[in-house]
């Protein structure tokens, strides 16, 4: 596969979704490059988790093309591997496997997918776990950890795939306050290090410092997308402002 | 009435010859009727109709009707049948102890279906979508993610499921079978004393169930681990 700089490594073009008669997903265009990071913001039920989504093929999408790092999806199980084993994902509600250790939780992909011998998916797990500053809590339970521990280990577990691609989705809204700025930091040195990355998220804070674009949806749309400079200074639409003036307000 | 407490000392030994007869159905049933249910219960989850249709009569009627009928039907009712006398299957069919093996495991095969379908059912949505987004296949998924995580939310039940099967072994002293209540059945009719003899066998239920309730407490606590704080 022949990459080059002007090719985005996720392409979205006219992309609709439906869940029966609602339309979550309505035309929506969108390109990320390598190495960018995209913040995705917008009210509830705006589809910005539907269209994350959509990218690793967690919900199929109805009509438009979604292609990530060249590769098309569509009913192509090939395809939709290639593409979810270079996209990582990080959820709301972590989604941690319950009855595996850390260590396990960090190990069952790569030894299972990947087909990594044993010490090796362990070694990999130790380096993420250090990654993410909680080694430590290798042996332990996922109920055993704070909820910021255990979106951290779901950020390295994703990363034990190697991914090119990473989705959040929002991954602090589900974290007690004292919590978040644990898991933002780890995310903040994952996008210092070249990571692509699209974040849904409110942290307009962790927005203003590590996005390249910021893209704002409500209903279905993408009613605007612009470097965070003039996102927040001039935003165009009377939506994006008012939104903007709700969650900035306090 | 006098109340022979010598003779409840005596007959529990006496009982405990049938205790074979009782364990061998309760351990052969579990083993035959958890293997039907796990069959069962992934055609009963099925998308495909021609599987999870047959699942679901198959379930319906064996919870829908008493097991007496059910004991009685294959022991008397099927070998009215030359055709079913002239079989293979009359090797087993003609023997009281494996029909009541086949009415017992056909039982245990339905319910244990349904407590699995509800183990399947309560697994988390979200960790599922987890495993897919990491790249595990469907059947990786169910059996790394959904099949642990089942088996703990299920064993509750399923403890239930084999103590009622214990009780429910007694049925197969109608059809002459000298289980527990087989043999407490032949000594009340020597001694006439069937309050202290039912009593014995009651006894003997008891201890039973005790070890299995330990059984499925440890079990319990094997796949809970992580739920310990």
């Amino acid at each position: 596969m022949i990459e080059t700089k002007s090719t985005p490594i996720i392409q979205l073009q006219k992309v609709d979704k439906f869940f029966g008669e609602f339309q979550a997903l309505k035309n929506v265009n969108l390109e990320v490059h390598k190495g960018q990071k995209v913040v995705v913001c917008g009210p509830s039920g705006s589809g910005k988790s539907t269209m994350i989504h959509c990218i690793n093929r967690l919900e199929k999408h109805d009509n438009g093309r979604i292609v990530v790092a060249g590769i098309e999806l569509n009913d192509s199980l090939k395809n939709i591997d290639a593409v979810r084993s270079e996209i990582g994902m990080v959820f709301q509600q972590f989604n941690l496997f319950p009855h595996l250790k850390v260590i396990d939780n960090l190990m069952l992909a790569p030894r299972l997918v990947r087909k990594v011998k044993k010490a090796e998916a362990r070694k990999i797990a130790m380096t993420y776990l250090e990654r993410v500053h909680i080694p430590e809590q290798a042996e332990k339970y996922p109920i055993q950890l704070s909820g910021g521990q255990q979106q951290r280990v779901a950020i390295a577990r994703a990363l034990c795939m190697n991914p090119e691609i990473m989705l959040f989705d929002e991954p602090t809204s589900a974290l007690d306050p004292e919590m978040i700025s644990e898991v933002l930091d780890v995310m903040v040195e994952l996008a210092k290090e070249g990571m692509t990355m699209i974040c849904v998220t409110h942290e307009m804070g962790f927005a203003r410092s590590v996005a390249d674009l910021m893209v704002f949806m409500d209903e279905g749309e993408i009613v605007e997308s612009a470097v965070p400079d003039d996102f927040f200074a001039n935003p165009k639409s009377e939506r994006t402002k008012l939104f903007l003036s709700q969650i900035l307000s306090h | 009435m006098e109340f022979d407490f010598a003779l409840i000392v005596e007959s529990v030994p006496k009982m405990a010859t049938g205790i074979g007869i009782t364990l061998q159905l309760l351990v052969l049933a579990t083993i035959i009727g958890t293997a039907l249910a796990v069959c069962t219960v992934l055609m009963r989850i099925s998308k495909i109709p021609l599987l999870s249709w047959p699942a679901m009569v198959y379930i319906y009627i064996f919870r829908g009707t008493p097991m007496l009928v059910q004991i009685f039907l294959i022991y008397y009712g099927l070998s009215q049948f030359q055709a079913v006398r002239d079989s293979f299957f009359w090797i087993a069919l003609r023997d009281p102890f494996w029909c009541a093996i086949i009415a017992f495991s056909v039982n245990v095969g339905a319910y244990t279906a349904e407590i699995l379908r509800g183990g399947i059912q309560g697994v988390d949505e979200g960790q599922l979508r987890a495993a897919t987004a990491l790249g595990l296949s469907k059947s990786q998924r169910f059996i790394h993610i959904t099949t642990p995580i089942a088996i703990r939310l299920a064993l509750p039940a399923f403890g239930n499921e084999t103590v009622s099967l214990l009780k429910s072994t007694a049925l197969a002293s109608t059809i002459t079978m000298f289980d527990i209540t087989g043999v407490a059945r032949t000594i009340m009719a020597q001694t006439f004393a069937p309050y202290e003899i039912f009593i014995s066998a009651a006894i003997v239920y008891l201890f039973i169930a005790w070890f299995i309730q330990i059984g499925v407490a440890l079990a319990e606590r094997r796949f809970s681990r992580h739920m310990q704080r």
